[in-house]
């Protein structure tokens, strides 16, 4: 790792000095891709700003209309086992016990996670299926406009995202996938059914980054059942291909990984 | 009466300190002024070097030194050796292409290293060590040995033409082919085994210092075999003669074979600590470790299996290319060749074999011994042929077995080896009954019924361990002799310390070796402690590795505890007044029999100490050392069948039932026994099913992280069910074989013959990942529809 | 640098540190604990879990800084004086280690794991739940066993004292 400087941040607008203040700085949160990229030394920020101590970041909440809102800084083992999310939300819920492993999901951000948007990471299938709202400390963003493409977001440098609300929706499920030695999403659907419809969104797949499956979404529109997505293939060539697999391979495993979110819900 | 005898589940002595943190591995280690290394290592997998510019690093601060091969080999620091000599069919020896702990001319894989920092901080000397200019001229690569060996290809030696190192054979190729064209089946195969990376847990490091005034040299390094570590270091790299330089390899985190090997960081750091005048410590990162370490397997082969009507094996025909990498490490040699090649009868009687195995230079990380160790390549290649013609012939796969079983011992194979003892019926027999092999079809439709394939596969191996006799392998070539040592130290209070040549990292030896005393002399473990793993505490000793330790560690204690027993009796029928032929030793006392007389054992240590009553003439003292060298291999077999469930829409392979069903001859601690089996196992199931080494065609090692190498986890593999069944060993006195490499050679065509009885083709190399299982389905369908 | 300060096994401890320092670099280097271990560069392995209070985390995978004024628990504050930890015994009674290496990360994962599921586990949850912690050489069999009898143990506890 080269060396940085730590900043630990005690409110948003702390934050906001200290980075604007850095060289090269970067928003630190769980860490648990950050510090693992610096110490492979694929990253250098010159400063490190911490927003896991700020009390506005974190926490979550039950609104008035049914919608969830989870405080950026919130880590996995806090989403997978919170009450209101495992019952409003059992799919996020599910998605948020299945990231990383135990010790990385008590460090693990929602923020974190979404601002990095791996392409093998799991939050960004459950925004895009949600309909989620990305909350920074500018401005609010739908899912669809905050993922722009693989580790791109639609955050500037200084941008820090505060919070990211879900709307009540009827049923959820995830279905994934995980790769044999990472076990990062190698395929996983996300499949949720609320007030704007049926939405299908896939992790880990995609080249891209995640994507929404349309023809299944419309398919199950008609027809809520595995069988009506169990025919329906994204194009391969749009899929990653590496040593684990073809992208023939992940394109079987979106429609399989669809199929079974579906019939979880069945 | 003492229960941790012999065949006793003692728990472990060495345990506590493990449990609460307290364990002292390498890295644990800190010694004043201590100076902290960073290797500069080649980004490429072959690449001139045309320049090392080290100013700007030197600036850096903290920094002490950087150094690079030219400076080694202006100090006069030897060429890394292999210490195994193979000579080729046509007479030839071996051609080594020379290897230098720091590259100076040409690097030939991924990580070599070409120079290192020496600095005052860790984090110092990786910040410099990337400061480090290196300007190199990019060469053609090849990482395939197949492609190695063709026309055009990309040389890596000057020594090596068309980069093979032998072209080596065995058995008798006249009689192997006329069997051939008398046969009425023949069965055809090409089979490759997988290259893997051991990662032991701990990885590798090395702590030297350097004492000026006394031109002495200590080095704490993670080894399984510091003498020979010691040895080579002194006879070959000319780091030190053997008396000023002490090797302590103390708590070591597994080794698996990884950790035979003298490797360039250790003699980098011994060399630097004399250049720099303070202490150096390397360890290696984990990326380090998957580019450096010696990797295993890697070996394409085509195998022929002749049967006569009867379905009788009448000849084995097999040949061999053998990736062994960038340099011969040390029994590099021997892996493809005797560890391998004399396995190929299995537990079968075949009057015909023979093999040609050419070895062959790549680009990619050295190969050598990984546990199991060419016995497991040996055992896949019978075991994948086996169950095919089986299948070919529509038979059952246990009776095909057993139609061929070996049941006349000692048999003589036709290569080299001489089986002892064995009983290949009763490990299948306990295998089969363990599985309930008869209720698989009924197993076999509950699975079908949700959807979901299963298969069952077996795997009858058998392995020689040990590796000696000394005289026999040095008639194959091998540069040093393969007996161990013991001395037996009772102390004046009758507690009893044990020095062995055998080295424990993971294996139990402070437990399992006190239970030899508690059998002798009935102490409690408690009186007894293990010392090992230092050259200045303990006699010259081989080391652990090939499941040697039970078989010739433990006889050498035994040897040195006849010694002792014979003198403590003598001591005790003098002071008892008594014939020696009288006295008996149990419980910690020793008794004239039929009479009441009796001394604690600890009045006759005490009495050999004081003096004071010795029969006329004795020496003082009760200390007896031992060198045991076995008179053959030792050859434990087994069954193992394994059961899968294939999910066919993602290809996914679930190891739903494994039962291993071994004869390890004698066994002393069954518990300890039994986790060697579960270990093995689960490396097994991960070279079938998990583990791949992976370069792309430029020689980038693609997995070379946790993130791409899958490694067997948890929820990976079952619990196990394991059994024993008993031949007892006439080669050593214990009647013990060895069970620390079983699991990993009969694991892995138990799972693949498993694998492709469920998806019911054949055509499946390791490791049956998700992807290849699910594309396996894809193209037997799409055969299926074609036809 | 940087001072940090956090309570380790009990005790407040702190020290001076590059901002870069991993949290396991300052327990092994500067605090001596070297019961935690280091085997992977990519937050995989778990041979360096320890509990930051409370938790189980990867000591690799955070800053010395970030762990300023938490409380921290090692393997070598795990047993009470002499009084082992019900899942350190069960590592010993069923043979729950071989090299050594593994275990103390091990060891932290399994409390963790029955503080935060109960010691009502069943086999595939254990094996599920050490999806963090890699051993090479038990072939996890003795390991799921010792989770298995620690946690039963724990849960008879409190029968135990009613």
């Amino acid at each position: 790792m080269y060396e940085t400087s730590y900043h630990r941040a005690g409110s948003v607008s702390d934050a906001e000095a200290a980075i604007a203040n850095a060289e090269d700085g970067k928003f630190l949160a769980g860490g648990q891709t950050l510090i693992a990229t610096m110490k492979q030394r694929l990253a250098a920020p010159t400063d490190l700003i911490d927003l896991r101590h700020i009390a506005d970041l974190k926490g979550i909440a039950k609104q008035a209309d049914g919608s969830i809102r989870i405080g950026a800084a919130t880590c996995h083992a806090d989403v997978a086992t919170n009450e209101d999310v495992r019952t409003s939300i059992p799919g996020l819920a599910d998605l948020a016990g299945k990231i990383g492993d135990p010790h990385v999901r008590h460090m693990g951000t929602l923020g974190g996670s979404i601002a990095n948007n791996d392409p093998a990471a799991d939050y960004p299938a459950a925004l895009m299926a949600l309909g989620a709202t990305v909350e920074t400390n500018k401005r609010s963003l739908a899912a669809e406009d905050f993922f722009t493409g693989m580790f791109e977001t639609a955050l500037e440098d200084d941008e820090i995202v505060v919070a990211v609300t879900f709307p009540e929706c009827t049923t959820s499920a995830y279905a994934k996938f995980p790769n044999p030695a990472s076990r990062y999403s190698m395929a996983g659907v996300f499949v949720a059914k609320g007030d704007s419809g049926v939405r299908v969104a896939v992790s880990g797949a995609g080249q891209d980054g995640v994507f929404r499956v349309p023809e299944m979404e419309k398919a199950l529109e008609s027809q809520w059942s595995a069988d009506a997505v169990a025919n329906i293939k994204v194009p391969a060539e749009d899929m990653l291909s590496d040593i684990h697999g073809s992208s023939e391979y992940r394109a079987n495993l979106v429609t399989v990984m669809a199929k079974r979110a579906v019939a979880a819900l069945s | 009466m003492s229960n941790e005898g012999i065949g006793a589940r003692v728990l472990r002595k060495e345990d506590k300190r493990f449990i609460t943190g307290a364990g002292r591995y390498t890295d644990d280690m800190v010694l004043p002024r201590t100076g902290y290394a960073a290797f500069v290592r080649s980004p490429h997998a072959h690449a001139r070097i045309k320049g090392i510019d080290a100013s700007a690093a030197l600036a850096m601060p903290g920094v002490d030194a950087v150094l690079d091969g030219n400076q080694l080999v202006g100090d006069g620091i030897g060429n890394i050796i292999c210490g195994w000599m193979i000579h080729s069919k046509d007479g030839s020896p071996m051609k080594m292409g020379a290897w230098r702990a720091l590259e100076p001319e040409v690097v030939r894989f991924v990580g070599q290293a070409v120079a290192v920092v020496v600095a005052d901080t860790l984090k110092q000397a990786r910040d410099a060590a990337e400061a480090v200019v290196v300007d190199y001229e990019e060469l053609p690569a090849v990482v395939d040995s197949l492609d190695a060996l063709k026309e055009g290809a990309p040389q890596l030696h000057p020594e090596a033409e068309n980069n093979l190192i032998f072209d080596w054979e065995i058995g008798d190729e006249a009689a192997t082919n006329d069997a051939f064209s008398k046969a009425a089946h023949i069965t055809r195969m090409d089979i490759d085994n997988n290259r893997l990376v051991p990662n032991p847990m701990e990885p590798r490091s090395a702590l030297a210092s350097y004492d000026r005034a006394e031109e002495h040299y200590t080095l704490y390094t993670t080894s399984q075999n510091p003498h020979v570590a010691r040895l080579v270091l002194s006879a070959f790299y000319n780091v030190a003669p053997e008396h000023k330089l002490r090797v302590i390899a103390p708590d070591v985190g597994g080794g698996f074979g990884s950790k035979i090997y003298i490797y360039p960081e250790e003699i980098v750091c011994l060399w630097a600590s004399k250049r720099v005048g303070r202490p150096v410590k390397w360890t290696s990162d984990r990326t380090e470790a998957f580019l450096t370490d010696a990797h295993g397997r890697d070996h394409h082969s085509t195998a022929e299996l002749a049967l006569d009507a009867d379905h009788k094996i009448i000849g084995f025909r097999v040949n061999t290319v053998a990736n062994l990498g960038a340099y011969m490490s040390l029994f590099s040699s021997s892996v493809p060749t005797y560890l391998y090649a004399t396995l190929l009868s299995g537990q079968y009687d075949i009057p015909a074999i023979y093999a040609n195995v050419k070895a062959v230079y790549t680009n990619t990380t050295p190969v050598d011994a990984y546990r199991g160790a060419g016995r497991p390549e040996a055992t896949y290649l019978v075991e994948r042929m086996m169950e095919t013609a089986a299948r070919e012939l529509n038979l059952s796969p246990a009776e095909f077995r057993r139609k061929n079983f070996v049941r006349q011992f000692p048999h003589q194979t036709p290569v080299i080896m001489c089986y002892d003892a064995g009983d290949y019926d009763a490990s299948l027999d306990a295998a089969m009954k363990a599985i309930d092999y008869e209720g698989f079809p009924a197993r076999r439709a509950q699975s079908e019924a949700q959807g979901k394939l299963r298969g069952i596969g077996m795997s009858c191996y058998i392995e020689a361990c040990g590796i000696a006799p000394s005289k026999a392998v040095g008639s194959l070539g091998a540069g040093v002799g393969l007996w161990e040592s013991a001395e037996v130290r009772v102390n004046p209070v009758g507690t009893v310390e044990v020095l062995t040549g055998s080295h424990s990292h993971g294996q139990g030896h402070e437990t399992t070796f006190a239970q030899l005393i508690a059998e002798r002399f009935g102490l409690p473990t408690d009186n007894v402690s293990i010392v090992h793993g230092d050259t200045d505490k303990v006699q010259f000793g081989m080391g652990t590795y090939g499941s040697r330790s039970g078989a010739v560690g433990m006889s050498a204690i035994v040897k040195a505890l006849d010694k002792v027993e014979a003198k403590a009796k003598k001591i005790a029928a003098h002071l008892m007044e008594a014939s020696e032929g009288d006295i008996t030793i149990e419980d910690g006392e020793v008794k004239v029999v039929g009479t009441d007389k009796k001394l604690s054992f600890t009045e006759v240590a005490l009495a050999a100490y004081t003096g004071h009553n010795l029969p006329e003439g004795m020496e003082p003292g009760l200390k007896e050392g031992a060198f045991y060298d076995p008179t053959n291999f030792t050859f434990p077999a087994g069954t193992h069948i394994c059961e899968v469930e294939v999910d066919p829409d993602t290809g996914k392979v679930t190891v739903v039932g494994f039962v291993a069903a071994d004869d390890f001859g004698k066994i002393i601690n069954p518990m300890i026994v039994e986790g060697q089996v579960h270990g093995g196992l689960t490396q097994g199931i991960g070279q079938a099913l998990l583990e791949n080494a992976s370069y792309d065609e430029d020689g980038q090692l693609l997995s070379a992280s946790y993130m791409d190498y899958t490694m067997p986890r948890a929820d990976d593999v079952p619990s196990y069910v394991v059994e024993t069944t008993e031949t007892i060993c006439p080669g050593n006195p214990l009647g013990m074989k060895g069970c620390g490499e079983a699991g990993a050679i009969g694991a892995p065509p138990a799972v693949i013959n498993a694998v492709t009885d469920a998806i019911g083709t054949n055509n499946m190399q390791m490791p049956a990942s998700p992807a290849r299982v699910w594309m396996a389905l894809q193209s037997a369908g799409l055969k299926q529809a074609a036809e | 640098m940087t001072t940090v300060t956090m309570t380790v096994n009990g005790k407040t401890v702190s020290g001076e540190v590059e901002d870069r320092t991993l949290l396991v670099e300052f327990i092994r280097e500067n605090l001596e604990l070297t019961g935690t271990h280091v085997g992977c560069d990519t937050s995989q392995c778990g041979v360096c879990v320890i509990h930051m209070d409370g938790k189980a985390i990867k000591s690799c995978t955070t800053l010395a800084v970030q762990a300023s004024g938490s409380q921290i628990t090692t393997i070598e504050g795990l047993a009470t004086g002499d009084e082992l930890h019900p899942v350190q015994k069960a590592f010993k009674e069923h043979h729950g280690l071989q090299c050594g290496f593994c275990t103390p990360g091990m060891v932290m994962a399994a409390v963790d794991m029955i503080n935060r599921l109960g010691p009502n586990l069943d086999e595939a949850t254990i094996r599920h739940e050490l999806e963090g912690n890699l051993c090479r050489c038990t072939g996890y069999h003795n390991i799921v066993k010792a989770i298995k009898a620690a946690a039963d143990e724990m849960a008879a506890l409190p029968q135990a004292a009613e």
